[in-house]
């Protein structure tokens, strides 16, 4: 097991919760809309720009008190598959979970072609996620379209 | 949910096929009554001619009254109403919905909250069903099978929804494509990945003349100015094509000429008199093929 609360860290620890580490930095809001995070009351610690030996620069987040479902960390996948989850009980790393991309997904990103009727009336987008030579295509539910993972808009409230 | 007609797939092959041979008995008894008491809804948020007549007298002519509204004009749409509400207020009038809608994905999205079946008759340039099918009552009624046909798609293959659906639903029978297009409206790589994947073979070529002579079928296509965003590209290409009586010389004496229609130039009217212009009769399928449609969704065929 892994003390998180060495001295050298950059963000502070949390007690009991969910860390989110090694997200890319350019993806760290992306990250925190696809999880829903604006509208959350827990506490939250981001760290932005930290230095990383893998991307340069990454991201952590670590959300006190909150543990999330595996189809709500798998929807990471689509936009930081390399980013790590770790429970956190106690001061201490009890699980990593390793991220797989969903197969389906569920209202947390807009279809990207315009004239689809998600992007014009309330309905809860839904797609269908299929992987091709590394990139993950989403299939809309509604209009049949794909988007790529690359291009997804995550919805948020103050779209 | 009751079942729906949104995109070719929502039908098996075994429907497929059952559709066409109810069509070919409504086409010998152009009116049988079996509908009478129901009523229809024929809800079109964009305008067209052919599709909403050919509904509404399919309906007519199975019995059933029809209500509905042709463009949205005198709706409450106009002061603002969802989609939603609207499909949920229609859906509790009649007994089954026909819809056209300029948005992607409405008709799907009405099938999913109406408590009747709904036939999507165009959701912008993404399916058009019943097109299809009747685009392959009338191959099957020109070649008499659908087996092992060579079928050359031509003109815009990149918007073309009918394009898209019909190689689709065309791959249960074994065929052979060929596209013709300009450059700039080739079929989309995924429509070649989908038929590489089924192992289906086709060639692609931008000379109209390359292939009229081996084709049991030309479809022709229009090339639609409302898809383009760009209408200097839509200059470009509008005039690509134009299919004319003397380059059917050497034609397949079985070889016959589809167009969903309307048409611009790309047929020149010439060809209207020869023995390969099957546009208006296909046209005239379109009623056959949609009374077997809703027939079969209320369950009588």
């Amino acid at each position: 097991m892994e003390n998180l609360s060495e001295k050298h860290l950059k963000v502070s620890a949390i007690k009991n919760g969910t860390v989110l580490d090694h997200i890319p930095a350019e993806q760290l809001f992306r990250v925190l809309d696809i999880l829903k995070l604006r509208d959350c009351k827990n506490q939250i610690t981001i760290g932005f720009n930290l230095d990383s030996k893998q991307y340069g620069k990454k991201g952590i987040i670590k959300i006190a008190e909150k543990f999330f479902e595996d189809d709500e960390l798998n929807y990471i996948a689509l936009i930081a598959p390399k980013a790590t989850v770790n429970i956190i009980k106690d001061f201490v790393v009890v699980e990593k979970k390793l991220l797989s991309i969903p197969e389906s997904v569920i209202g947390a990103i807009k279809c990207a072609n315009p004239v689809c009727v998600t992007n014009h009336e309330k309905i809860q987008t839904s797609f269908r996620t299929t992987v091709k030579d590394g990139e993950v295509l989403l299939k809309c539910h509604f209009c049949e379209k794909s988007t790529s993972n690359k291009e997804i808009q995550i919805v948020t409230n103050n779209r | 949910m009751p079942k729906s007609l949104i995109s070719i797939h929502d039908f098996s092959k075994e429907e497929i096929l059952h559709i066409l041979e109810i069509a070919a008995e409504f086409e010998k008894n152009k009116s049988q009554n079996i509908l009478a008491g129901k009523v229809i809804a024929c809800i079109f948020f964009e305008p067209s001619t052919r599709t909403r007549l050919s509904f509404e007298t399919a309906s007519n002519r199975l019995g059933a009254r029809v209500i509905g509204f042709s463009d949205t004009g005198n709706t409450s749409i106009t002061k603002g109403e969802s989609l939603k509400d609207t499909i949920k207020m229609v859906s509790n009038y009649v007994d089954l919905i026909v819809m056209r809608h300029p948005l992607e994905g409405a008709s799907r999205y009405a099938s999913e909250i109406a408590s009747v079946p709904v036939v999507n008759a165009g959701d912008g340039a993404n399916q058009h069903p019943s097109q299809t099918l009747l685009d392959l009552y009338s191959i099957k009624q020109t070649q008499g099978k659908l087996n092992d046909l060579k079928i050359n798609m031509v003109g815009d293959l990149k918007y073309g929804r009918t394009v898209h659906s019909l190689l689709q639903a065309m791959s249960h029978f074994s065929p052979n494509f060929v596209f013709t297009s300009p450059d700039e409206l080739m079929l989309p790589s995924e429509y070649k990945e989908w038929l590489d994947g089924k192992g289906i073979p086709y060639t692609e070529t931008r000379q109209l003349s390359d292939h009229l002579n081996d084709s049991d079928i030309i479809y022709m296509t229009r090339v639609q100015q409302e898809r383009f965003t760009d209408l200097m590209e839509y200059e470009k290409v509008k005039n690509f094509y134009r299919l004319e009586k003397s380059m059917l010389d050497n034609v397949k004496p079985n070889m016959k000429i589809l167009h969903p229609l309307p048409r611009l130039n790309e047929i020149s009217t010439d060809v209207d008199d020869t023995k390969y212009a099957y546009f208006y009769k296909q046209a005239e399928n379109g009623m056959y093929v949609r009374m077997a449609i809703i027939a079969y969704l209320l369950g009588y065929k």
